[in-house]
């Protein structure tokens, strides 16, 4: 299972790539495979403000609608405009052109909250480290 | 029931943990929803190749006996008098209210024997329902959990299938007609192979002794090799979803009328059967409400989520998904007549939004070709 070690994570299978004081946020390789086949993401509007842990917006499957969290709170300075035509990228590119919103963060310290890939894979139950 | 311990497992159960498929409880069945091909994936290779399903959870009945087709005639609402030998009919078992108790496939296998083929989960009520309305003289037998069915569903069916297969009374299962059932040797096991279906697509259902099911299975895998992917019920619904095919518990059940269900079609309303009286009453009246295919711009409709018009509520979702096919969001919606019509613009609510959904003409999707006998 991917879980790449230069990102944070959620307990709620979202993940955070920060860069200066904008996180790029997606959901895990683990998420995407509980899921099965994305086909519907409906994501918040451009300047749309969202607090940590709180709705972020909505990753359908086939089976069924699941919520996804803000990782952190900030402001929506980007969606994935991509990802809504395309939404089977989030299974094909979970870490990379399947991620969903950039948040410029109001704190940046939230980001140490967060679990640490390690952590992360114990949460998801793998002891093991990635090969990476 | 419904509790984990008491699942029931089909005769291919293992077969399914060795393909990696991921198992679900349905109907009091543990049964799998998909593979590791995924949902999609698998639907689209029954619509361009062939997918093999597992359906053994589904309940099968024999009734025998010279006057056993009279019987069927007057429990099921479509004309099953009429079978000929070997032919099958999609019918209605409904109570004396008109209706839906639940939706079954008839197949005529022999003179005096007739397989009624009912959903896993109406089994023991549709057991009960058939039971308490048969003259003694009709011999019944609940062969359910001696029955497993295998069904190979898609362009490539009939060429798979006839690799492994043939008619007992000899010639090809290729040229078997469409809605038409035989005896035939399957991998070496006695059979009942019919060219009946629920995805859409040409296809073959097979009917096959419970403890004999793994070798036409694994036999089938292999003559199918590349071609032909093992599909789960989540594709099963998304495939039945696209060619509006109804689903027990969704579009019908025992408060909808064929008539409101678009099932009239099934209903042969010059003879008698139970709840015919009900259900030609419903035909005159008219009904209030009928089921429409709706295509929603912005969101999946599902089961239960409201339709909206200028802000009221006014309907109600059946079913709805993404069909990877038609590449849209799909619903089948129970609407007020009025609003029925085709090009009709309504809403549906998703998450306390009212999602654009316009009322289409359904199938949503329907095969170019079609089979003839060949």
């Amino acid at each position: 299972m991917s879980v790449p070690d230069d990102l944070r994570y959620s307990k709620e299978h979202e993940w955070v790539r920060v860069n200066g004081d904008v996180a790029t946020v997606g959901i895990t390789h683990f998420a995407q495979e509980q899921l099965g086949d994305v086909v519907f993401v409906e994501l918040p509007d451009q300047g749309a403000s969202v607090r940590q842990f709180s709705s972020l917006g909505v990753v359908e499957s086939v089976k069924a609608a699941s919520d996804v969290y803000a990782p952190v709170s900030g402001e929506i300075v980007e969606r994935n405009a991509q990802v809504v035509e395309k939404p089977e990228l989030v299974n094909q590119e979970p870490y990379g052109n399947g991620w969903l919103v950039k948040v410029r963060l109001t704190d940046t310290a939230e980001v140490g909250t967060l679990l640490s890939p390690a952590d992360y894979r114990a949460h998801i139950g793998e002891t093991a480290p990635s090969g990476a | 029931m419904s509790a984990v311990g008491t699942l029931r497992r089909t005769p291919l159960y293992e077969e399914h943990l060795a393909l990696g498929a991921k198992m679900v409880p349905f109907a009091g069945w543990e049964m799998p929803i998909q593979y590791p091909t995924g949902i999609v994936a698998e639907h689209r290779a029954v619509r361009s190749a062939a997918g093999i399903f597992d359906l053994s959870h589904m309940g099968e009945a024999y009734l025998r006996g010279p006057k056993a087709l009279a019987a069927v005639d007057e429990l099921v609402s479509s004309d099953i008098a009429g079978l000929a030998v070997g032919q099958a009919r999609y019918g209605l078992l409904c109570n004396e209210r008109g209706t839906i108790v639940d939706d079954v496939i008839v197949y005529r296998v022999a003179p005096e024997t007739v397989l009624i083929c009912v959903n896993a989960s109406n089994r023991e009520k549709d057991v009960a329902h058939m039971r308490a309305h048969l003259p003694s003289d009709v011999a019944f037998e609940d062969a359910s959990l001696a029955t497993a069915l295998i069904a190979v569903q898609g362009p490539r069916a009939a060429a798979i299938l006839a690799s492994v297969a043939a008619p007992s009374a000899g010639g090809s299962i290729a040229s078997v007609a469409p809605f038409a059932v035989t005896g035939a040797s399957v991998a070496g096991e006695r059979a009942h192979v019919a060219r009946t279906g629920y995805t859409g697509e040409d296809g073959f259902e097979i009917f096959v002794a419970w403890d004999r099911a793994a070798g036409p299975w694994s036999r089938l895998l292999d003559a199918g090799r590349g071609g032909l992917t093992p599909t789960g019920l989540g594709a099963r619904d998304t495939l039945r979803l696209e060619s509006r095919y109804s689903l027990y518990g969704n579009e019908i059940d025992e408060t909808t009328d064929p008539i409101e269900a678009g099932l009239g079609w099934t209903c042969k309303l010059d003879k008698d059967f139970i709840g015919r009286d009900a259900i030609a009453a419903a035909k005159e009246r008219g009904p209030s409400r009928r089921i429409v295919g709706l295509v929603v711009d912005g969101g999946v409709a599902r089961h239960g989520f409201a339709v909206v018009k200028d802000g009221r509520d006014v309907g109600t979702v059946t079913s709805g998904t993404f069909g990877p096919t038609v590449g849209k969001n799909i619903a089948l919606a129970y609407v007020p007549v009025a609003l029925a019509n085709v090009g009709t613009e309504l809403a549906v609510r998703i998450r306390d939004r009212e999602v654009p959904a316009r009322v289409v003409k359904t199938p949503f999707y329907s095969r170019k070709e079609k089979v003839g006998a060949a």
